[in-house]
């Protein structure tokens, strides 16, 4: 596949000839107004909005693969059921390599054992236009993870090497979509390509504002002799069980499914919705029974989702990407992983 | 990413429709259902698996199947404390509900071929064993001695009576009765489930023991079979958790990292040994 240079110059008709394609586009904004000067993902209307110099977005892109609610069936009551699929086509633009980690990741959960639909053909029908981190966030730990860069997971992945973008078509579609969006642009040189690699260098190891004291790979095993460390109790003692690492997290797809009815009373529709782990009532049965009732222990569930459980159904990759974003989104400062590992690593040495 | 063709796949959270051809209130919270699929194909489910059953409007729960594969269509048994359940209550014969499954592992037949089976239930645990009860009398050559333990909190709660009294009659089952408190009515045995352990004149530590009962329940038979010296590998244990999508997503019944909609809910003891959100 093609690695292109498109001037900055450029770069404005390219992303404002994708805007013009059909279907949704969605690109990382500044949130100047209401957020401070934070970043989120949105739809995408003026390429001048778009801000590919960001650090991190306050929710990850996952919200256009799993939205915060989804219609999964309709129905008359009293009769029959349909399924609602959603099959619109969308282009995002703008993904951080630790982010299009977590969307692989969930391509695999939601494909595995029973194949989820929903998630798929949305799935199916988006392309991803990744970019390079061009600027660490107060929190991104994505070097210790492994994260900071990727090699597959888009269709282009831009890198901005100071006066043009190298784009890699990393699929067929990523190509066509260049090809047709960018129809100026020229190969890259062998000087754009290694700034390239000098930007994806530095990343490597540029993106850590939290120190993992080991690799990844040692945490399932740290896991392993830490599910009665005091480390649960003591963090949690002052969790609000609110959530809000599970809200921020890209690689949190735990749901909840819900109906309604039309005011008519005739007909309705079942939806999912985003739930988390560290609310009260996730563990709940009926008869009010809660299995996980303390707060360590809904807690250490989520360290244990990303460090033990969910890597066993993805061939041992760790199931936090190190974006950071639980950390910044936590009131009493207890969410940070990477805290809670190493705390773990100096109690097992 | 998968590359195969979505359209061609089912979608796991569409409900297929099913019809009450019976329904009875078997005591003040527990009704019986008899379904049959509209599609007019059986469930296919294996003893001990679950349904997702669906209210539109309302929502889904996870409910077992009480009946054996070996019957016609499929029964369950629905207590109502929630939404959905207290729906389900109020259906006719006729009325129509949505299924999805069946789902889990159930109880994995072929490893209880030739043993002897101890069946202890307490209070509605009796449901789901009853699909496996039912399947081993349809298929009695396949099993050794069968002994059934019944508790039940008070007499007023009893149910599937005519069937427990059916079970009683048969040569080849041993049938143990119990309620936690006195009642006038009641000439059988007054105490918690596990009083009926010693009576039990089969050696328990060749036996299967399938349990299946509220939380606190497994606490008190759990000990009682380590005093017997039955090793944990002979002891399945039937557990509840919120199995909201049943389909391994969700992660609402996930115990530990065991999804308990699908490697459960049925569980050899000895399997859960590194799972301490267990029990």
């Amino acid at each position: 596949m093609s690695m292109k240079k498109i001037s900055k110059t450029g770069f404005g008709e390219f992303i404002t000839h994708i805007i013009n394609t059909d279907g949704n586009v969605y690109g990382v904004q500044a949130k100047t107004e209401a957020k401070g000067d934070r970043f989120a993902f949105g739809p995408l209307t003026s390429a001048d909005d778009l801000r590919l110099d960001y650090d991190v977005t306050l929710s990850p892109p996952k919200k256009y693969l799993l939205p915060p609610k989804e219609t999964l069936v309709k129905y008359e009551v009293g009769g029959g059921y349909e399924s609602s699929i959603c099959k619109c086509k969308s282009i995002l633009i703008g993904v951080h390599p630790y982010d299009l980690v977590a969307i692989k990741q969930m391509d695999e959960l939601f494909s595995q054992d029973e194949y989820d639909t929903h998630y798929m053909t949305r799935r199916r029908n988006t392309t991803i236009i990744a970019c390079d981190v061009a600027k660490a966030s107060p929190n991104v730990f994505a070097s210790s993870m492994g994260t900071a860069t990727v090699t597959d997971g888009y269709d282009i992945l831009l890198t901005d090497i100071g006066g043009a973008y190298v784009a890699h078509a990393a699929t067929e579609k990523g190509e066509a979509l260049l090809t047709e969006a960018a129809p100026s642009a020229g190969d890259a040189t062998e000087a754009d390509i290694a700034a390239r690699k000098a930007v994806q260098d530095k990343n490597d190891t540029g993106l850590n504002q939290h120190e993992l004291k080991c690799g990844p790979a040692d945490i399932p095993g740290l896991l392993e002799k830490g599910y009665d460390s005091p480390v649960w109790e003591e963090k949690a003692a002052t969790c609000y069980s609110c959530g809000s690492c599970n809200l921020t997290c890209p690689t949190c797809y735990c749901f909840d499914v819900q109906d309604d009815v039309a005011w008519s009373l005739k007909e309705g529709a079942r939806h999912r919705a985003w739930d988390g782990c560290l609310l009260e009532n996730f563990a709940n049965v009926a008869g009010d029974h809660n299995f996980r009732k303390k707060r360590e222990a809904r807690y250490r569930h989520r360290l244990y989702r990303k460090g033990s459980y969910i890597p066993k159904k993805l061939g041992g990759e760790i199931a936090c990407v190190g974006c950071g974003r639980c950390v910044g989104a936590c009131l009493p400062d207890i969410a940070n992983p990477v805290a809670v590992y190493n705390q773990l690593l100096e109690e097992t040495k | 990413m998968c590359e195969c063709s979505c359209a061609d796949k089912k979608d796991i959270y569409l409900p297929a429709l099913a019809t009450v051809s019976k329904q009875e209130l078997l005591n003040d919270t527990e009704m019986y259902l008899h379904l049959q699929l509209d599609s007019g194909e059986p469930l296919g489910h294996a003893a001990g698996q679950f349904v997702e059953v669906s209210v539109a409007g309302l929502g889904e729960a996870p409910i077992s199947v009480s009946s054996s594969p070996t019957q016609d269509g499929f029964e369950l048994v629905v207590r109502n404390v929630g939404s959905v359940t207290n729906a389900i209550h109020n259906l006719k014969a006729g009325d129509k509900l949505g299924i999805r499954g069946p789902y889990g592992s159930g109880y994995g037949i072929d490893e209880l071929k030739g043993k002897d089976l101890v069946f202890i239930c307490g209070g509605i645990g009796l449901v789901p064993q009853r699909s496996l009860i039912n399947y081993v009398i349809d298929n009695r050559g396949d099993f050794g001695a069968v002994t059934i333990l019944q508790g039940t909190k008070d007499y007023t709660q009893r149910f599937f009576t005519d069937e427990l009294a059916r079970w009683d009659a048969m040569d080849d089952i041993t049938m143990l009765e119990t309620i936690d408190e006195a009642h006038p009515e009641w000439s059988g045995n007054v105490g918690v489930v596990t009083t009926l352990i010693p009576k039990i004149d089969i050696d328990l530590t060749q036996a299967a023991i399938l349990v299946c009962g509220p939380p606190i329940m497994y606490k008190f038979v759990l000990i009682t079979m380590k005093e017997k010296n039955v090793a944990k590998e002979n002891i399945f244990v039937n557990l509840e958790r919120r199995m909201k999508c049943g389909v391994g997503k969700c992660g609402h019944c996930q115990m530990n990292g065991q999804y308990v909609c699908q490697s459960g809910p049925v569980y050899r003891y000895s399997d859960l040994d590194n799972i301490p959100e267990a029990i």
